[in-house]
């Protein structure tokens, strides 16, 4: 079983732990995921590969306490085995160089740019980071993606920390300062990757979004994880997570992604009275 | 052979069939007339020797019976229980001809079962241990038999499985009241019992590709099923409340959702369930839907009752437990409330015209039939197709245009070392008919290393 090496608190509620996972590292490529099963009752989430070292066979997961079975993946300590891992996930994140990308990040989507803005450098392309959070707490991972990037930019809603105000504001004004941007990938929120494929699509900017659908097996079986993009259903699992977020139904993805709403809250509840009850 | 009452079993999720009482067993194997050449063998793809298992249950020799079932078949509780004997052994059983045929699938689950309770499993002999090593990916049916039949012959074998649980559909396709899941357990530890490796959480194509497990290992056999569900490409199909049947029986089976909230995946279902599609996969998720509280619950089938693939015995216990059946009825839509949870099936009422390509007459839209159906979730059952991830990864891996990987004979894909077998090859079909691709290929495999 994949063993914890270390976990550190990152924030309030996200968490980073990294995992020996020898077979899952030698495969990982920038942009992939993995699908986590902390005990054998819970669910299997997937969650974005944040970092890999191949000749230590371990890779990096960075996560928000967002429901049970994330509680449940941060109740576990150092030393502790994970229950099951399954990747390297996804088609990996296209790599060329572009020239200049403007990579995004929001909320824990912050944490799951790393590897790409490392990969796009090593490429050869000009990297500008676009980091936003709600408070100065939840920006992570500043001091390692400023090493990455040629320009990193942040942003927070309550002005905290950078900019106050949305990543989107950040890249009009890139935009506006009349820089040519050759490529622009977003991982967050959907409201988020939605407003930043707004501000490019009009200027044909090409953008690619990461996609947190729902999944379930996460190997293309059961179909939860459909968006609809272009006209056509795929599934964000085995075709993704990464699309042209210019072809995205932003609002059929933000509406499946809350069919569980009620039930995960129920089961959210169900393990705090477990954790608590020890 | 006894049942359990509809009024009893809609409430939970064990088994319906009682299964024999010994006296049942023994005097159901003695009206078996040991026929010289027996037909019944024929029809069965594993080709059990049924006349010789049925003399010795007869005798009331229950050891050697169920040991001469393992001889060719090493999942008899699973194949009592869910092979469609009435198209295979028990169709050509000649007593069927003027009466009943002998209730062969029954005494093979009676013996397996009889073999459980006793708790007299043999230890599992293996040949003379040999240094080849094989991979095996998929642990379903086809995998699981290709790797016993392997490792009997003294081979070290390691299993790669994607999902964190073993068995393919046996595990998360068919529920616990027709294959009580302990059943699969168990039948997967005989299999381990014989040295087989099962390593889970491996996705091949994605952590190894074939090409790569080729240098480790003498050959490949892949079993890794028909994963991939189809759905219609109706509007409205990606409505919050419309599952594929895969997605739902996954949640179920596999991740134990009728167990909630002491197992974390949820399922939610309305009150009106409706499942479109008229084979087994859509008998059990109907069946599944009454037992997780659904009041109404519907199957939406575009032809009659005669055409359904269906095991007819499970058409029967679906109608038994109140499902209703709209058949000649295609959904052309789906509509959904201000949530985007949907709501009604737009429908519309076929008929019966000429035979298609099947043989089955072709149901045709009547003009100006629309209706609806008002639905709080639907299950799409119409089928899967072969798993296209390990193709896509594997650049020579050579399949047909409908997804099906190309095999000879003797289960050898166009790569050499590579054999495969089961729903890749076959689409969506049986369980025995993927432990016999299994078998053909184990043979194939031993038959290319010996020489
Ligand atoms: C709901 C349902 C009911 C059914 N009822 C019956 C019945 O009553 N009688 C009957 O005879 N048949 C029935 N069937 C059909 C039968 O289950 C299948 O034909 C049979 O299981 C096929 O076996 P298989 O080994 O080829 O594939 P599967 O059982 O599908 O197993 C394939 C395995 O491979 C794994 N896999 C896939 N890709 C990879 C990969 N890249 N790497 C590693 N592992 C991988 C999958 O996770 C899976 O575990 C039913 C099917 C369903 C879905
Ligand atoms: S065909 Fe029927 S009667 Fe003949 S050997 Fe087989 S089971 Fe017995
Ligand atoms: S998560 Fe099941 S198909 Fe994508």
């Amino acid at each position: 079983m994949p063993k914890i090496l270390s976990k550190e608190k990152l924030s309030e509620n996200i968490s980073k732990i990294v995992v020996e996972a020898p077979h899952v590292a030698k495969a990982t490529k920038p942009g992939q995921f993995i699908v986590v099963v902390p005990t054998e009752n819970a669910e299997r989430i997937p969650l974005t590969i944040a970092d890999f070292d191949k000749k230590q066979g371990t890779i990096t997961i960075i996560f928000q306490i967002v429901g049970a079975t994330t509680r449940i993946l941060n109740s576990l300590k150092e030393g502790d085995n994970i229950a099951h891992i399954l990747g390297p996930l996804g088609v990996p994140s296209h790599m060329e160089k572009f020239g200049t990308v403007v990579v995004i990040g929001g909320g824990v989507g912050i944490a799951e740019i790393y590897p790409v803005v490392k990969s796009l450098k090593e490429t050869g392309n000009e990297v500008i980071t676009i980091i936003g959070a709600r408070c100065k707490e939840l920006l992570i991972y500043e001091s390692e993606l400023r090493t990455q990037s040629a320009e990193l930019k942040t942003t927070t809603d309550d002005g905290s920390s950078g900019r106050k105000g949305f990543v989107s504001d950040e890249l009009k004004d890139i935009i506006n300062s009349g820089k040519k941007i050759d490529r622009v990938i977003v991982v967050g929120p959907v409201p988020m990757m939605r407003v930043c494929c707004d501000v490019t699509k009009p200027l044909a900017i090409k953008t690619m979004v990461s996609l947190n659908t729902l999944m379930l097996d996460a190997t293309g079986m059961c179909g939860i994880c459909r968006v609809t993009v272009g006209g056509e259903t795929k599934f964000a699992c085995v075709e993704g997570p990464e699309f042209d977020g210019h072809q995205v139904d932003f609002g059929e993805l933000a509406s499946r992604l809350s069919a569980y709403k009620n039930k995960e809250k129920e089961a959210d509840n169900h393990v705090c009275r477990l954790l608590k009850n020890g | 052979m006894g049942e359990r009452s509809v009024v009893e079993r809609i409430t939970d999720f064990q088994e319906v069939p009682l299964g024999y009482t010994l006296e049942e067993a023994i005097s159901e194997a003695k009206r078996c007339i040991q026929c010289k050449n027996p037909q019944c063998v024929k029809g069965c793809p594993v080709e059990i020797d049924i006349p010789g298992f049925l003399k010795y249950l007869a005798l009331g020799n229950f050891e050697s019976a169920i040991k001469k079932i393992k001889e060719t078949n090493s999942l008899p509780a699973v194949c009592g229980r869910v092979c469609p004997q009435e198209e295979q052994c028990e169709l050509k059983c000649v007593l069927g001809v003027k009466g009943e045929p002998v209730g062969i699938g029954n005494l093979e689950r009676f013996l397996a079962d009889w073999e459980r309770a006793e708790n007299r499993k043999q230890k599992a002999e293996s040949g003379e241990k040999k240094k080849d090593k094989i991979a095996v990916v998929g642990s379903g049916p086809a995998g699981l038999t290709c790797a016993g039949d392997l490792a009997r012959l003294g081979y070290q074998i390691t299993v790669f499985e994607s999902l964190h649980v073993t068995g393919g559909v046996l595990t998360y396709g068919i529920p616990e009241f027709r294959l009580p899941k302990k059943i699969v357990e168990m039948e997967i530890d005989y299999i381990k019992s014989l040295g087989v490796e099962i390593k889970t959480d491996m996705l091949i194509g994605n952590v190894y590709t074939i090409e790569e497990l080729l240098k480790e290992y003498k050959a490949v056999f892949i079993g890794s099923g028909a994963g991939l569900p189809k759905f219609m490409d109706i509007p409205g199909e990606n409505f919050d409340g419309v599952y594929s049947a895969n997605e739902y029986l996954f949640r179920v089976n596999m991740m134990k959702a009728w167990k909630f909230p002491e197992y974390l995946t949820p399922i939610k279902i309305g009150k009106k369930v409706a499942v479109v599609g008229g084979g087994n996969v859509a008998m059990d998720a109907a069946r599944v839907s009454l037992r997780l509280g659904a009041e109404e619950v519907c199957i939406i089938y575009r032809r009659t009752k005669n055409e359904m693939p269906a095991r007819k015995e499970e058409v029967h216990r679906a109608e038994e437990e109140g499902i209703i059946f709209k058949n000649l009825t295609l959904p052309i839509a789906y509509h959904a409330d201000e949530k985007g949870w949907v709501k009604d099936a737009k429908c519309i009422q076929m008929e019966l015209g000429e035979p298609d390509s099947s043989g089955r007459r072709r149901p045709v839209p009547i003009e100006g039939s629309n209706f609806k159906i008002p639905v709080e979730t639907v299950i799409v059952a119409i089928g899967n197709s072969p798993n296209p991830l390990i193709p896509h990864r594997t650049p020579n891996l050579k399949t047909e245009r409908w997804g099906g990987v190309i095999i000879t004979n003797e289960g050898a894909t166009s790569i050499s070392g590579v054999f495969a077998g089961g729903d890749i090859v076959r689409g969506a079909a049986t369980v025995i008919s993927a432990m016999g691709d299994g078998k053909r290929a184990a043979k194939a495999i031993h038959k290319m290393l010996s020489a």
